[in-house]
């Protein structure tokens, strides 16, 4: 079977309207999950049982089930829960936002937990409020220490978005298996995105591996 | 909300049997995946603290390669691609007469991804480890690869432990993407529910009950492993 570099080329702008709504979910999942996630850091860090509780569940919860369960679950629930139907898009947008918050919250709570004790305490003794303690002495050193594990979650992300192919959703990867499919290529189609894939998550984690955490102590 | 629930339909024929057989294939594709993702990760990982630099490039670039793909992707290519592209009578054989294919693709698929993170935990354990213990091992009259395999790998994976229990549940996780190519693990039954019952909300909790009992149960058999390899240390 000859390699055909027209299947590739004719059908290169399918696929990159599929590329872009798999940055669109991941844009969206990465906004919306650090939102969402930061305040489930927050509560979870929370000396209040009644705050950090429900937040621990949760992230325990959403760590625990496979993302394609949780596409499923929001592709059935979101047209119950709105009363009408809304389409597997916001659905699945939904579903990244919600799942991705409990990543973000776990590496969010670690970035703000490798910030010695100690300095809270010290800053609390120069009679800085909470909010401040947070905002002015821990969040600058917390967020240098995340930034490799939120770059390395985000990468993951993007390669999750190819898991939207379960609620038929047109991404990256869907739109290849489309185009496998109706012109009989598996072969270009797969070996092509799995190239494009591989180039753009290869160097988003040189990036992440490069940034490397300074230890505060 | 307007929804209709009924829990017994879960215990109902036949989809109380889905469920079961949901369950086990995802123990199988699970544990299938486990064993290939340790045998690969091993081994890689052990090339990638060879003191050989062909060697360790090799290792290198499979972490790479397996590591910046989307499994689903790298599922697809091993399904639809590979027995296309290897010789004409191997390719026969795996889409004729190989065993269980969906199930067999799935293992190799899922454990060779799985494979490439295990070998990146081995390599950097060994490396933490192998400063300061091989020259000490060395001096005992133990040959580098006796060192290696009764010295550095032991204390390494004793390390690593913890995050070898992470991988396994994210390789556990990682099982519901063979639903894609028709493997009917728990995923994929609780979605057969939803279709035929409507009853999704059911199906999806018991669903997603029977996955977080399971990452519990994994967590708390690591824990007690630790546990007690903790006390024969300290005996």
């Amino acid at each position: 079977m000859q390699f055909d570099w027209n299947i590739i080329v004719s059908s290169a702008g399918f696929l990159a309207n599929g590329l872009a709504l798999s940055a669109l979910l991941v844009a969206v999942g990465t906004a919306g999950g650090l939102l969402l996630g930061g305040g489930l850091a927050l509560m979870r860090l929370s000396s209040r049982r009644i705050l950090s509780a429900p937040a621990a569940a949760y992230v325990t919860v959403m760590r625990a089930v496979p993302l394609v369960l949780v596409l499923f679950w929001f592709y059935f629930l979101m047209p119950l829960a709105i009363g009408r139907p809304i389409g597997a898009l916001s659905s699945a947008l939904t579903a990244f936002v919600l799942f991705e918050a409990a990543f973000y919250c776990e590496i969010i709570r670690a970035g703000i937990e490798s910030v010695s004790p100690g300095q809270t305490m010290a800053a609390a003794a120069t009679g800085l409020r909470w909010g401040q303690i947070l905002r002015m002495v821990i969040l600058p050193q917390a967020l240098t220490a995340m930034v490799p594990l939120l770059l390395n979650q985000i990468i993951i992300l993007f390669q999750d978005t190819s898991l939207v192919y379960v609620v038929a959703l047109r991404d990256f990867m869907t739109t290849a298996s489309v185009v496998a499919d109706r012109y009989g290529r598996p072969i270009e189609m797969y070996t092509s995105v799995a190239v494009v894939y591989f180039i753009i998550c290869f160097i988003g984690s040189s990036l992440a591996g490069r940034s490397k955490a300074p230890v505060f102590r | 909300m307007n929804y209709h629930w009924d829990w017994s339909i879960l215990l109902q024929a036949p989809y109380f049997g889905w469920l079961v057989s949901g369950i086990q294939w995802t123990l199988a594709v699970s544990a299938a995946s486990w064993a290939v993702a340790l045998a690969v990760g091993l081994s890689v990982g052990a090339a990638g603290n060879v003191p050989w630099r062909p060697a360790r490039l090799l290792a290198r670039v499979y972490v790479e390669v397996f590591r910046n793909v989307p499994p689903l992707v790298q599922l697809f290519l091993w399904f639809f691609v590979f027995p296309e592209v290897v010789p004409n009578a191997f390719g026969l054989w795996i889409k004729r007469d190989m065993p269980l294919p969906e199930f067999s693709t799935a293992a190799l698929a899922i454990g060779l991804f799985a494979g490439a993170r295990v070998a990146e935990q081995v390599r950097a354990g060994v490396d933490t480890v192998s400063t300061r213990l091989l020259p000490a091992a060395l001096a005992t009259g133990l040959r580098p690869l006796q060192a290696y395999r009764l010295v550095l790998l032991p204390i390494a994976l004793r390390i690593i432990l913890g995050p070898l229990t992470s991988e396994f549940l994210i390789t556990v996780k990682m099982s519901s993407i063979s639903l894609t190519i028709g493997v009917m693990e728990l995923t994929a039954e609780s979605r057969h529910i939803e279709n035929y019952t409507f009853h999704g909300f059911e199906a999806y909790a018991v669903a997603t009950a029977v996955y977080l009992i399971l990452g519990l149960a994994i967590t708390a058999a690591m824990h007690g492993l630790d546990r007690r390899m903790r006390a024969v240390e300290a005996a």
